[in-house]
């Protein structure tokens, strides 16, 4: 293996957006800067694949390899339990498998941005911020100590906002990008906590050290406190309860953004995060559970908000955050490959999904509501079947892509020492919703009367460079499932052998045992998929065929319907407890009350009693002789006086 | 000749020369200010390159009687941390005046000669090993400083001059009496006389009783405190950075406020451990409250100047957080924090000033959409605001990121809580900083590209020339810090095995005593004589 492999990667994107940014905006040729965009990341896919095929030859032990560059942060002061953290790159199975999901999918998505950005004039910096946005995330995934992982974390931050804000123009776009920077700092404040709890306990942020030192602990509280706020952290990134709200405002950013950023990969941070950590995790069972609950609960509730949004950006905004809750559902009931593997499928055929939006948007020029849409298939036929495909794949039909990861974390929550039956249902309802706002989707949207003002808008399909990538990905979302079938369906499941040696620390310490194939696990199987196909049926029946029932249904159930639409009031509930009343204090007590009233008052009033005294004594000093020497005559005598009395 | 001592006088030179130019002649006027600081950048350059770093004692030192009767010398020389202020202070002297170089016409030639004298007693202050000299220069830097806000100061630049000297000369005046407090009590140990020799009272001091140590590092704290400024003693800094000049307010920003830090470091520490110690929560607690209050305080500005020198507030209290955490981590992120600062809230102060001098305001409500119209601009304020936010990659989070370390593992305060807090501080930095990045620079352009009344262009090459050094330091910081925190680092590192020295001497002291309380009273009494 070639030693400086990981290097290679992380290089081109960073060269690319240094170029770009130096010298994008001299660039007046689109084709050059979207061939640079997406070459640096093609070449960073090609080369993490040669790497990955080599890894298949080597014996699994010898798969994991560190590059350390060189010493980032130190305190340089050579004392035995001083700060040291180096800039070092770690390939494993878990990271090989993350940077060719990021540079794959990414590269993907910078090609199709050709088309998308087409004629924008910011068109250069759009990919001088995707490249950056790439090198941060690569730093994420391979960072071999959680510093480097943090500067990564905080990095695709960055860039998440200046993609969201990337049309600064409008007003919107701001509040969003701020949002969403806002949010995310409030998760890493708790992952920065996490990090200190770590090196005191441990006297490193290295992963191999860390990890080595936890593997032979057993639980205990500290474990459970580190655990829980590295969660709050990805909380943060990968939009979970209670931190999700700035998700569905990112919708702000061009679609590309929305399809790379904020469903294939940023998102999916903290999902990775805590699978590298499955061994801390392993050592806090108590905040296994935790994880286990807020993603059964945020894979319902943002389910059910994407029943009733009308914007199909955020209808799939949602069911990101709602996808995300079964990844971290996998991870609480520690079935951390069935959490990655689902975090694969999903990058393929969420991609698709917002790549296929944004055709959609794209050819209706810039309509985002699917109540003015209808019958688009006929207009975009190549968007509409890689569409169908990925809606399919999400729904979890057999045998595409989603089926196999969402039914493998639906059987581990069944059947797992840390799962529970109520998690179960929680994860099937989930699906059943999942299912059937994705059809109403897809019948809102392609199929149906033709909503829209034919004067105005003339939908046309999008360019191949657009087209292309959606096929490419509506063909990983089909068989994109097959690395992961279970061996109750005669599969291998190959993802989780590859990934076995980096979960077996966790898995050992959790003693989790293997299971043979039980009837119990085609009886889900079946029940999830019936539960599947039940919702899909609904929802074509509802849009299509009987489009009354909806309008019925809405005002038979005003309220809920309202509460749904208005995302159960959580954005108006912050600002009301959080944002309004900070705001308030700063301004009203802190400001003009603790600094000018009550500091300076005190200073000025002192002043003014210094002046007050001032003009007092003054009086004293009247320049007429004869005061003078009377006081003299008089200070003369009472010292006699005392003299004299002593 | 001393290079140190060259390195200190030599603004004196274009002090001198300014005398012979005609007033009316700008343009060499400025050339002339300019060169002279670029030429003491060089120089200082020669320090940096001539430092030993293995070596935790002071370099190039020189000493010279002055009032021979009382023990003063002339007497300088650097250590690591002094080092590095000095060449902030080199390198952002020459950038604050070509990054203002068509701001000032009002008496031009005195103010050039007030920004190199001001240099003199800033380098002057970083590089005294004697405590009277240290005085001399911190209040000799006073005056420039009282002058520059006093005369090339906005509307109300008297209030605020008066505000700063009286905040200043009220705690230097108690700083006075603990220098000669400290001299005279060296005379009174057997065999000594009267000294302001600080490395003689490095050993002599710290064996001080309690009380007295008490007294003198809260006077000497005090000072310092106002300097920084910590909370609640901080409200003179709003005023005078508003107030001030840009080169002004670069300068105070970026290089004075570090003397109240580099104080504390380098007199509060060593000379007064035990005093510390008992202090350390009084100051950790004002430390935490100046983060989070600062922050608060800045975000509901509306002035983007105010907002800055209250953003200056809560960075500084992570100075004062990691110095007394008296950890190795936090007395480096400390040093490299005041670096940083200086860098990052100097680059801020450019931008404002850059943009006042288009606009004629500094309201937020009169901005918006700026970026569409100062695209490079743009692009400089997002790099200095995320450097402020403490985005890794950049400065400022190699430091934020060691003192919140430094304190959390910190046996002196004793608690996570500090670290905790302080650390909210990070979320509130981006609130504050991105809400007025997007009210200044985001949004839809204001109608015909007015603002204030004006039409604003984007940066002159002269601008960006100023800013980019700045830049540069920035990643440099952020991405390979060693070459900056290696230079420190046996700084900390003595300063805190001394700390560490005293405690467990107390320990053991304790230890021993504790059955028999009369010793304790004797071994006082001994000690006092």
């Amino acid at each position: 293996m070639v030693a400086y492999t990981p290097l290679i990667i992380v290089l081109f994107p960073l060269l690319g957006f240094l170029f770009l940014g130096l010298i994008g905006s001299r660039i007046k040729n689109e084709k050059l800067i979207g061939l640079i965009g997406s070459g640096t990341v093609g070449l960073s896919f090609l080369v993490a694949l040669g790497l990955f095929f080599q890894m298949t030859g080597l014996h699994p032990e010898e798969r994991k390899h560190v590059v350390e560059l060189f010493t980032w942060i130190s305190a340089f002061t050579g004392t035995a339990s001083s700060f040291s953290v180096s800039v070092a790159y770690q390939i494993d199975q878990l990271s090989i498998l993350m940077t060719l999901i990021v540079t794959g999918v990414g590269f993907l998505i910078h090609v199709y941005s050709i088309g998308y950005m087409h004629g924008d004039p910011g068109f250069w910096r759009f990919f001088t911020y995707m490249n950056l946005f790439i090198f941060a995330m690569l730093n994420l995934v391979l960072a071999d100590n959680f510093l480097l992982m943090f500067l990564g974390w905080e990095g695709v931050g960055l860039c998440s906002y200046l993609l969201i804000g990337f049309w600064y123009e409008k007003k919107f776009t701001g509040d969003a990008a701020k949002k969403a920077f806002i949010v995310n700092r409030v998760g890493d404040f708790g992952f920065l906590l996490g990090m200190f709890l770590i090196f005191v306990n441990f006297q490193s942020l290295n992963f191999d050290a860390v990890f080595g030192r936890a593997a032979v602990l057993n639980p205990n509280s500290t474990m459970v406190w580190i655990t829980l706020l590295l969660f709050i952290g990805a909380t943060g990134k990968s939009a979970q309860i209670p931190l999700y709200v700035w998700l569905p405002d990112a919708m702000a950013g061009p679609t590309p953004v929305s399809a790379l950023i904020h469903a294939a990969t940023m998102v999916t941070a903290g999902v990775y995060m805590v699978a590298r950590c499955s061994i801390l995790f392993a050592l806090a069972p108590a905040t296994l559970e935790v994880v286990a609950i807020i993603g059964a609960l945020t894979a319902i509730f943002a389910a059910s908000i994407g029943l009733v949004q009308n914007d199909i950006k955020k209808v799939l905004a949602y069911s990101t955050i709602s996808q995300l809750g079964y990844m971290f559902l996998a991870m609480g009931v520690a079935a951390f490959t069935a959490g990655i593997f689902h975090l694969m499928t999903h990058a393929f055929f969420k991609a698709l999904l917002f790549l296929g939006s944004g055709a959609v948007i794209h050819g209706m020029h810039d309509e985002q509501d699917i109540q003015k849409m209808g019958g688009l298939k006929k207009y975009l036929p190549t968007t509409y079947r890689t569409f169908v495909i990925g809606a399919i794949a999400i729904a979890g039909i057999p045998p595409f892509a989603g089926f196999f990861s969402k039914d493998e974390i639906l059987w581990k929550t069944f059947s797992g020492e840390y799962g529970s039956v109520l998690l179960w249902v929680v994860g099937a309802l989930g699906a059943g919703l999942t299912a059937f706002y994705m059809f109403r989707l897809v019948s809102l949207t392609f199929e149906g009367d033709e909503r829209f003002d034919h004067h105005h808008v003339h939908p046309h399909e999008a360019p191949k460079t657009m087209t292309v990538p959606l096929q490419v990905l509506a063909f990983l979302s089909i068989v994109g499932g097959f690395v992961g079938i279970p061996a109750s369906l005669f599969g291998g499941n190959t993802i989780e052998h590859w990934l076995e040696p980096v979960f077996a620390p966790a898995n050992d310490k959790l003693r989790l045992t293997s299971h043979s194939v039980e009837w119990t696990e085609y009886l889900l199987m079946f029940i999830s998929v019936g539960i599947a196909v039940a919702a899909i049926y609904a929802a074509r029946t509802v849009y299509l065929k009987r489009a009354e029932l909806a309008e019925r249904w809405k005002n038979k159930y005003a309220s809920l319907y309202k509460v749904l639409l208005n995302k159960y009031f959580v954005d108006e509930v912050y600002d009301k407890t959080i944002v309004n009343p900070t705001v308030k204090i700063s301004e009203g007590f802190l400001w003009k009350g603790v600094d000018v009233s009550v500091i300076d008052g005190a200073v000025n009033g002192s002043a003014k009693l210094v002046a007050l005294a001032a003009q007092g004594i003054r009086r004293i000093q009247t320049g007429v002789m004869q005061q003078y020497a009377t006081v003299f005559v008089g200070g003369i005598v009472l010292i006699m006086i005392w003299l004299i009395l002593k | 000749m001393n290079i140190l001592t060259l390195t200190i006088f030599l603004p004196l030179v274009g002090v001198a020369a300014l005398f012979l130019f005609n007033k009316e002649n700008a343009g060499a006027i400025k050339l002339a200010g300019f060169v002279t600081t670029l030429v003491v950048f060089v120089v200082s350059l020669y320090l940096y390159f001539q430092f030993d770093s293995t070596h935790a004692g002071f370099q190039f030192q020189q000493k010279a009687v002055w009032i021979a009767g009382l023990n003063i010398s002339y007497f300088v020389g650097i250590d690591g941390m002094s080092l590095l202020l000095i060449l902030l202070t080199t390198f952002l002297t020459p950038l604050a005046l070509l990054g203002t170089w068509n701001s000032i016409s009002h008496r031009l030639k005195e103010y050039t000669m007030m920004i190199l004298l001001l240099e003199v007693g800033m380098i002057g202050v970083f590089a005294a090993l004697d405590l009277f000299l240290f005085y001399i220069f911190w209040e000799a830097m006073l005056i420039p400083m009282y002058f520059i806000i006093g005369i090339w100061g906005g509307q109300e630049r008297i209030y605020a001059a008066v505000k700063f000297f009286l905040f200043t000369l009220f705690g230097s005046l108690l700083m006075l009496v603990a220098i000669l407090a400290l001299g005279y009590y060296a005379s009174t140990l057997p065999g000594g006389q009267f000294t302001t020799n600080l490395l003689d009272l490095y050993s002599i001091a710290p064996r001080m009783a309690l009380t007295l140590q008490s007294w003198m590092f809260l006077a000497f704290a005090l000072s310092f405190a106002i300097k920084v400024p910590l909370f609640p003693l901080h409200t003179w800094l709003p005023d005078a950075h508003v107030q001030a000049p840009t080169a002004g307010s670069v300068i105070l920003a970026g290089v004075l406020l570090k003397m109240g830090t580099y104080g504390l470091i380098r007199f509060c520490l060593p000379l007064f451990p035990e005093a510390a110690f008992r202090f350390t929560p009084l100051l950790g607690v004002l430390a935490v409250i100046g983060i989070i209050y600062g922050a608060l305080v800045a975000m509901v500005q509306t002035d983007i100047k105010k907002l800055v020198a209250y953003s200056s507030v809560s960075h500084l209290g992570f100075v004062v957080l990691g110095t007394f955490a008296m950890t190795e981590e936090g007395i480096q992120g400390a040093i490299i924090q005041m670096i940083n600062h200086g860098l990052s809230t100097g680059a801020l102060f450019l931008i404002v000033g850059m943009i006042y001098d288009r606009a004629h305001t500094r309201a937020i409500s009169d901005f918006g959409g700026v970026a569409k119209i100062m695209p490079v601009f743009a692009a400089f304020f997002m790099i200095f605001t995320f450097s402020s936010i403490g985005l890794p990659g950049l400065n400022g989070f190699v430091g934020e990121f060691l003192v919140l370390l430094g304190s959390f593992k910190s046996t002196f305060l004793g608690t996570y809580a500090y670290s905790a807090f302080a650390a909210s501080g990070v979320i509130l930095a981006a609130v504050y900083m991105l809400w007025m990045y997007q009210r200044v620079m985001l949004g839809p352009v204001r109608e015909g590209g007015m603002y204030g009344g004006h039409k604003l262009f984007d940066l002159t090459k002269r601008e960006i020339a100023a800013l980019v050094p700045i830049v540069i330091f920035i990643v440099w910081i952020g991405v390979y810090p060693g070459t900056f925190l290696n230079k420190s680092a046996p700084v900390a590192k003595k300063v805190v095995q001394e700390l560490e020295l005293v405690r467990q001497g107390n320990q053991v002291r304790t230890a021993q005593l504790r059955p028999q309380p009369a010793a304790t009273l004797k071994s006082d009494i001994s000690k006092n004589k």
